[in-house]
């Protein structure tokens, strides 16, 4: 065991294979206290595949897992009574009520009744749930019921926190509410894994992103270096572009897509190509923005549809 | 790799029964109901309906009443019910409607708690039950004391055998619906012909040797004695046999829930 855990999570060639079909393929990543990093890919990327081995829920196929300085395979008990879980579906237990969901929960990691009791108090202020604490769960709206899933991975003062996709499926209002929630615990030191498709939650919320597709890792870094790197700072989307403008840029240096109804290219700081494509190429279907994080996902992705 | 290959259970499993008797004590004056009326109608039916027409049926030498002959027969069906359907439908939709063993198994609990967990909840509806028809059929005056008191215990290992064959099932169903097949080839031949409301003898001798094998036969025989106030060797043979069941099913119902559920 490690005197000082340099990495809460470390992982080396990890391997995921359901069968034959290989959903994990050779991921290595760490993951440092007090750091939010996210894993952000399209539908079937593997990001629940990678995190459900990180948890313990499913056994790892090949390679090497650490967390908190712990092998996974032989101190999964240890480990898992150190994290906190928010899975992707909302497992609440429908048969408690709110409360009794936070203590029943607490109790699988033995956690004493008056400690249980004081924490679920505390959780349910910190989630502004205590009018409602004698509800049965099926009568929460969704937020509420992610903001209950949140709470209870925080029964047992969790050193790390998983989160699956924490708020897929969310009215607006909701997942402000549960970033606000998150950013709270960040602020605290909490140490975060997520997994998103959404990139206003990972642009908002992580240090650090690992952007994966088809069980690999694509790329890796902080979200404002990812966008410098693969988007470069300006966009310019044409509609309806012109075959002038499509042989001019395939003749220029400068990063681009084009779909057929629709050019984007991609500049960097300082180049005055995009006042020429303004001047020349641009009637009024012309835009010009900063680039983003979807850009990037976009392009190392692919725009085709997933399952 | 690392398939897990040993039985990872530690005491924990009693906070997988701890949170289906929080479940229980919500709704407990329902759950008790069931047992408390369940042996007034059998009886009424039974014992007084079909009395005039049945008569005395023997039993090793004896001439038992038929009320007296059926009471055991209600206590071991109970027994089996209990369990046998609270570790099908209960802990299907526990498994997969309400995703509730999956949320256990991001706390330390190890399936194979979990596993464990529910099948000796089913024992102990067994055994709540039992104790609370034992009641109604002591009001009656129709058992043996101090004898009928073992018929507690024998109601838990029932509930484990018959739980345990239950999450077996629940391990390898593709759907809730698909229950009505072990329910109609194991669960209602063993209700009508395990010496529950005729005795083994009645039957044909390849069927009487089929019966034999019926975990139930066993049971119904043995509370059978303990009700009528003896301590025999049918007890102890029952007592085995049941035990043999839960050692071969309850290792056999965390094999096929770990094979259902980890991957
Ligand atoms: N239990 C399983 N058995 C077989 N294939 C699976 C299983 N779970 C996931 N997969 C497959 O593995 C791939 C990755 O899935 P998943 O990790 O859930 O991706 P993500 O969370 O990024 O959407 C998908 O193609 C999915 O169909
Ligand atoms: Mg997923």
């Amino acid at each position: 065991m490690n005197k000082v855990m340099l990495h809460v999570i470390e992982t080396r060639n990890l391997r995921k294979a359901y069968g034959d079909f290989v959903a994990v393929d050779d991921v290595s990543f760490h993951l440092l206290p007090g750091e939010c990093l996210g894993l952000l890919g399209p539908n079937g990327a593997g990001k629940t595949s990678t995190v459900r081995m990180i948890y313990g829920f499913s056994p790892m196929t090949d390679g090497e897992l650490q967390v908190f300085g712990l092998d996974i395979r032989t101190d999964w008990r240890a480990i898992k009574a150190r994290i906190g879980v928010c899975q992707q579906e909302n497992n609440l237990d429908p048969d408690l009520t709110v409360i009794q969901n936070l203590q029943v929960f607490a109790r699988y990691f033995d956690i004493p009744k008056a400690a249980a009791k004081a924490k679920a108090g505390e959780l349910l202020h910190f989630i502004a749930l205590q009018q409602r604490q004698k509800d049965t769960v099926t009568n929460l709206s969704g937020g509420m019921m992610r903001r209950l899933v949140l709470a209870r991975a925080l029964i047992n003062d969790p050193e790390l926190l998983i989160l699956d996709e924490p708020t897929t499926g969310l009215d607006p209002q909701s997942r402000h509410q549960v970033w606000e929630r998150l950013e709270e615990l960040r602020a605290n030191g909490l140490s975060i894994l997520l997994t998103t498709h959404n990139m206003d939650e990972a642009s908002h919320l992580c240090d650090r992103l690992i952007i994966m597709d088809h069980g690999k890792i694509l790329v890796q870094g902080k979200p404002s270096w990812l966008v410098r790197e693969y988007a470069g700072r300006d966009v310019v989307e044409v509609v309806n572009p012109s075959d002038e403008l499509r042989s001019f840029v395939r003749t220029q240096p400068f990063m681009h897509d084009d779909l057929g109804r629709r050019i984007i290219i991609y500049g960097q700081e300082g180049e005055e190509l995009f006042e020429r494509i303004g001047r020349h190429f641009c009637k009024d279907d012309c835009i010009m923005r900063m680039a983003t994080l979807e850009d990037v996902f976009l392009r190392l992705t692919g725009r085709e549809l997933r399952e | 790799m690392s398939k897990m290959p040993s039985f990872q259970i530690s005491r924990r499993f009693l906070r997988v029964w701890q949170r289906n008797y929080v479940v229980y004590q919500k709704t407990w004056k329902i759950n008790f109901l069931t047992p408390l009326l369940e042996p007034l109608f059998y009886l009424l039916a039974f014992g007084y309906g079909m009395s005039a027409l049945v008569g005395k049926v023997p039993f090793e030498g004896e001439e038992l009443s038929y009320v007296i002959f059926i009471t055991p027969s209600l206590l071991a069906i109970a027994m089996m019910y209990n369990a046998f359907f609270e570790n099908t439908y209960a802990s299907f939709v526990r498994m997969y409607y309400q995703k509730t063993f999956d949320a256990m198994l991001a706390t330390p609990l190890s399936l194979h708690e979990v596993i464990t967990g529910e099948i000796i909840w089913g024992a102990t509806k067994s055994l709540i039950a039992t104790a609370i028809m034992l009641g109604v059929v002591t009001a009656f005056g129709l058992v043996h004391y101090p004898q009928a008191l073992f018929v507690l215990p024998l109601s838990f290992l029932a509930g484990i055998a018959f739980g345990s064959i239950g999450m077996f099932f629940t391990g390898v169903t593709p759907s809730i619906e698909a229950f009505n097949l072990p329910i109609f080839l194991f669960v209602t031949p063993m209700f009508l012909f395990s010496g529950t409301f005729f005795p083994v003898a009645g039957l044909p001798g390849w069927a009487q040797k089929l019966a034999m094998v019926f975990p139930l036969t066993h049971l119904v025989n043995a509370t059978r004695h303990l009700c009528l106030g003896s301590m025999n060797a049918d007890v102890f043979w029952g007592v085995l046999y049941l035990a043999v069941f839960s050692v071969v099913f309850f290792p056999l119902a965390l094999v096929v829930m770990q094979r259902r559920l980890i991957r």
